[in-house]
């Protein structure tokens, strides 16, 4: 393969024969373009919403009497967090310390024959960027340039894509997340769940978590209300081949054979149908197709899904008890990262059936009606139609897909003389795409063929090895960015705005934005030259200012009606083909797939290999928070976890090094201990995600641990919407290892 | 006045909040932590039982750090929270050594830091950050002669225990089970 591009690892700078890697002092020329310094610095404390997660939390950053960082804590008026954080937002302060940030601008050139990294102005880097991105807009047409981002900066460079006419902004939390669930709960209840997720889980009294490790992922709103939950008694039901946090707080933990989940739901539907347990008065007004969905089940008894699940048939019978009786104030909660299998849309289906016929969908205990604030746009020209889009490429493919797909965009990057355009520039904002799409060597091939790649990070990520120009973008605590939104309880916004200027010569992502868009003639789509005037803009017309938001943080709106629950026998019209809760999905039929899910088996492990399954530990957030200093002191490297069996088939001894190695001969880059534990099944191995990485420069995690995604080579893709389906991946263990590092 | 603290083992999912909110609070350096989280497992696949337990300073009433600190660095505030001044202490460790809880450590700067169930807070009559912060909100803190503060009333309803009772050092910080 060829490689045009030259991974470099981001110390390798080119600085015309002198070592020096980084600049050891600022030039006072580049200061931050932040005005209004004498607002934050009079302030001990400002707000903000964390951006070390999705869930951005709303909080205070506060500051000690010099004037320095000094903790993190919630805004006690946030629906987001209650005024309490989560260990990453509190520890988000190690974003801001961490002395491996990216400080000045890099441009790849090439010394000597070999690539290299230089250090560059940011005149030199947005001019380099806004030259390349004209030539390839006027040669190949401007839908050639795709942004990727999963960072609330990506919000204005999306306007920047849009003012070329690019519609192709994708973000790997759609295909390689949560897409399988939203498209499931569209085609049932004709909207998605969103996020933050609307279930009503301080309310409810049976919590049902398929493969959904709440604590282990610390989204906040969610864990707090679980813990609620459980001092309230509610029944928590966990269904997971692992024993994870959440199953430790179970009532009942289902210890399922990895991949069969789809039938264990199919034999609860059996039963709730077959019993009556589902709430009959609900399920006649709102819902359609109970007929064919009866029929559909008929045959799928839990003695049926015993023999596929491995869970008995009377602990089947007896949590779909616990869900009827607590109907409708029952959640079988749709989860969050869903891409597993490649048939997610159909379980995820199932999932959404399970809570029609149970009457959770709009009512109190499952899940309720959120609300938001629009935030108006401040007038520019009208954006100019795109001509082709990703969509043109692969016209039959994934025909649900309601947005742009990450992989989709990487598949279509690749050269194929059957394709009249190829993407030829990525902007990658916040997302170490490297990590993030399955199958790396198809990320790297699809780098390979680009003409441009910008990198927009705060951290020396791997991705930035592959740029051609790194701009390093401030922490969240250096800076304004967008409203937050949040549909919610009740309608919300919060503001972030600096609490002490940008370290090194760093920027905001609305700064870089509207440079570039200068610099191509797209001025005006960015009518406003300092984003405090466009929030101050935006504010006014939401009834506050950015001076009121400054003092308060968060601003709760009153809902427009009582209408969080259904009323009792009210008339809803959902957005679906025929305006009911679909059980049997028209819209999945018309496109040809099956409108009712049917269990199909998986793969399973060859012998001596085990079911690769990875998540989360609550205190981090993947690759974001791999080098924080603060958060690694509580886990600086992943484990693999093993059965006791296994571990003693192998002769592996707890906290022993191995490598892991696929079923494709792909073995993980770098080693990782052992942690012997009941905790997991004997046919399936576990990893937290984010580990295991390859930039030298980030010292604290650089070969700590290994990747997941590393091991994740085969890919099952979701036919419905192009999800990434990431769990059939078998790993066996390499036991024989060199030094670390060598 | 007798200050505790009760951690509900059955909210708390071993995020470790905790810690950094008392390393950020308190400025205890990278590497090192007043509190730390302890994760238990027993039984066989599948019978598995999992504890988590957010432990610090036992703020013991009969403390062995206290009595065999040389130089009365280590003492008692007022409600029985035990802490270290600072320049009194020599970082001889002898209060490590006698600590059943292995809550101490020395600090870089040549003294011996621990948990101080954040007293600058508590005399504010603000909760210790652990508490402030915690998203499950599984701490509750406060007097044991107040009948009405949280911590009374948890541990009225709520079965519980401490650990190693049996080193006789009167521990206050309590487990809910």
């Amino acid at each position: 393969m060829s490689t045009r591009r030259d991974f470099i690892r981001i110390s390798a700078v080119g600085a015309g024969g002198t070592a020096i890697a980084w600049p050891l002092i600022q030039s006072m020329a580049n200061a931050p373009a932040i005005a209004d310094k004498a607002i934050y610095e009079s302030m001990r404390r400002t707000p903000t919403y964390c951006e070390v997660c999705f869930w951005k939390c709303a909080g205070w950053i506060h500051k000690d009497d010099r004037g320095e960082v000094w903790k993190i804590t919630g805004n006690q008026g946030d629906l987001h967090s209650n005024g309490r954080f989560c260990p990453r937002g509190t520890g988000g302060v190690g974003m801001y310390t961490d002395e491996d940030r990216l400080r000045t601008p890099l441009i790849r050139t090439e010394e000597r024959g070999k690539q290299v990294f230089r250090e560059a102005t940011w005149e030199e880097a947005l001019n380099y960027i806004a030259d390349k991105l004209k030539k390839i807009s006027a040669d190949e047409g401007p839908e050639c340039t795709a942004l990727f981002s999963h960072g609330s900066g990506g919000k204005y460079f999306g306007t920047l894509l849009k003012a070329m006419g690019s519609p192709h902004i994708a973000a790997p939390s759609y295909a390689q997340c949560r897409g399988p669930r939203e498209v499931a709960f569209q085609n049932t209840f004709g909207e998605g769940v969103e996020s933050p997720e609307r279930t009503d889980i301080r309310d409810t009294r049976c919590l049902v978590l398929i493969g959904s490790h709440i604590g282990e992922n610390m989204h906040n709103g969610q864990v707090q209300e679980m813990s609620d939950a459980i001092d309230k008694g509610a029944v928590i039901i966990t269904v997971d081949p692992r024993f994870s946090t959440a199953a430790g707080k179970s009532k009942y933990w289902l210890p399922i054979k990895p991949a069969t989940d789809l039938a264990l739901l199919l034999a609860w539907i059996h039963v709730i149908i077959e019993e009556g347990l589902y709430d009959r008065d609900y399920v006649e007004k709102y819902t359609y197709g109970l007929e064919q969905l009866k029929a559909h089940v008929s045959g799928m008894t839990p003695e049926w899904a015993y023999g596929i699940t491995t869970i008995k048939p009377d602990i089947i019978r007896q949590t779909a008890h616990e869900m009827g009786h607590a109907s409708p104030a029952v959640i079988v909660h749709p989860g969050r990262h869903v891409t597993w299998y490649g048939d997610d849309t159909q379980r995820l289906r199932a999932v959404a059936i399970l809570n029609a016929l149970l009457g959770s969908w709009g009512r109190r205990g499952g899940f309720y009606r959120p609300e938001s604030m629009t935030v108006p746009e401040p007038p520019h020209p009208e954006y100019p139609v795109p001509k082709r889009t990703w969509r043109t490429e692969f016209p039959d493919l994934y025909p649900l897909a309601d947005t742009v797909l990450a992989n989709g965009v990487c598949d279509a990057t690749i050269p194929d003389p059957s394709r009249g355009c190829n993407f030829k520039a990525w902007i990658v904002n916040g997302t170490n795409l490297i990590e993030t799409l399955p199958n790396q060597e198809n990320t790297i091939r699809a780098i390979q063929s680009l003409q441009l790649l910008v990198v927009i990070d705060t951290m020396p990520m791997e991705i930035t090895g592959y740029a051609d120009v790194v701009l390093p973008e401030c922490t969240y605590i250096e800076r304004y960015d967008e409203i937050r939104v949040s549909a919610h309880r009740k309608p919300q916004i919060a503001l972030r705005m600096p609490a002490v200027k940008p370290k090194f010569d760093t920027k905001p992502a609305y700064w870089m934005a509207r440079q570039l868009a200068k610099k191509m003639g797209l001025e005006s789509f960015f009518p406003f030259e300092k984003i405090e005037d466009l929030l101050d803009w935006q504010l006014q017309q939401l009834g506050t200012s950015l001076a009121e938001m400054q003092r308060i943080g968060v601003k709760t709106f009153d809902r427009t009606a009582d209408d969080l629950y259904f009323a009792p026998g009210e008339e809803v019209e959902f957005y679906t083909n025929t305006g009911k809760i679909e059980l049997y999905a028209t819209a999945l039929e018309q496109a040809g797939f099956d409108p009712l899910p049917k269990y199909t088996p998986h793969e399973e492990p060859p012998a001596g290999y085990y079911r690769l399954n990875y998540g989360r530990a609550p205190m981090h957030t993947f690759s974001r928070t791999a080098n924080n200093a603060n958060l690694t002191d509580l886990m600086d490297e992943n484990t693999v976890w093993v059965n006791p069996k296994v571990a003693a088939e192998w002769g592996l001894q707890n906290g022993q090094y191995v490598h892991l190695k696929n079923q494709d001969d792909k073995r993980s880059e770098f080693p990782i201990r052992v942690r012997i534990t009941e905790r997991i099944r004997w046919d399936s191995v576990y990893m937290v995600h984010g580990f295991g990485h390859d930039q030298k420069k980030m010292k604290r995690c650089y070969g700590k641990g290994a990747s997941d995604t590393n091991l994740i080579t085969k890919v099952l893709v979701d036919p419905l919407m192009g999800g990434t389906g990431m769990r059939g991946n078998f790993v066996t263990f390499v036991t024989e290892i060199e030094e670390v590092g060598s | 006045m007798r200050y505790a603290m009760a951690v509900d083992t059955r909210k708390c999912v071993g995020c470790s909040d905790c810690v950094v909110a008392c390393q950020t609070e308190n400025h205890v350096p990278i590497g090192y932590c007043r509190d730390w989280v302890v994760e238990v497992t027993d039984g066989t696949y599948p019978q598995v039982e999992l504890e988590f337990r957010s432990e610090r300073c036992n703020h013991c009433a009969n403390s062995p750090c206290v009595r065999c600190c040389p130089t009365g660095a280590s003492h008692y505030e007022a409600g029985g929270i035990v802490t270290v001044t600072h320049h009194r202490c020599i970082g001889c460790g002898a209060c490590i050594a006698s600590c059943p809880y292995d809550a101490r450590y020395s600090h870089p700067d040549g003294y011996v830091d621990k948990c101080t169930f954040c007293l600058h807070r508590v005399e504010k009559g603000l909760e210790p950050a652990c508490v402030s912060a915690c998203p499950t909100k599984c701490m509750y803190f406060g007097d044991l002669d107040d009948p009405k503060s949280p911590v009374s009333l948890v541990l009225r309803t709520r079965k519980h225990k401490t650990l190693i009772p049996e080193a006789g050092t009167d521990p206050q910080l309590y487990f809910l089970i």
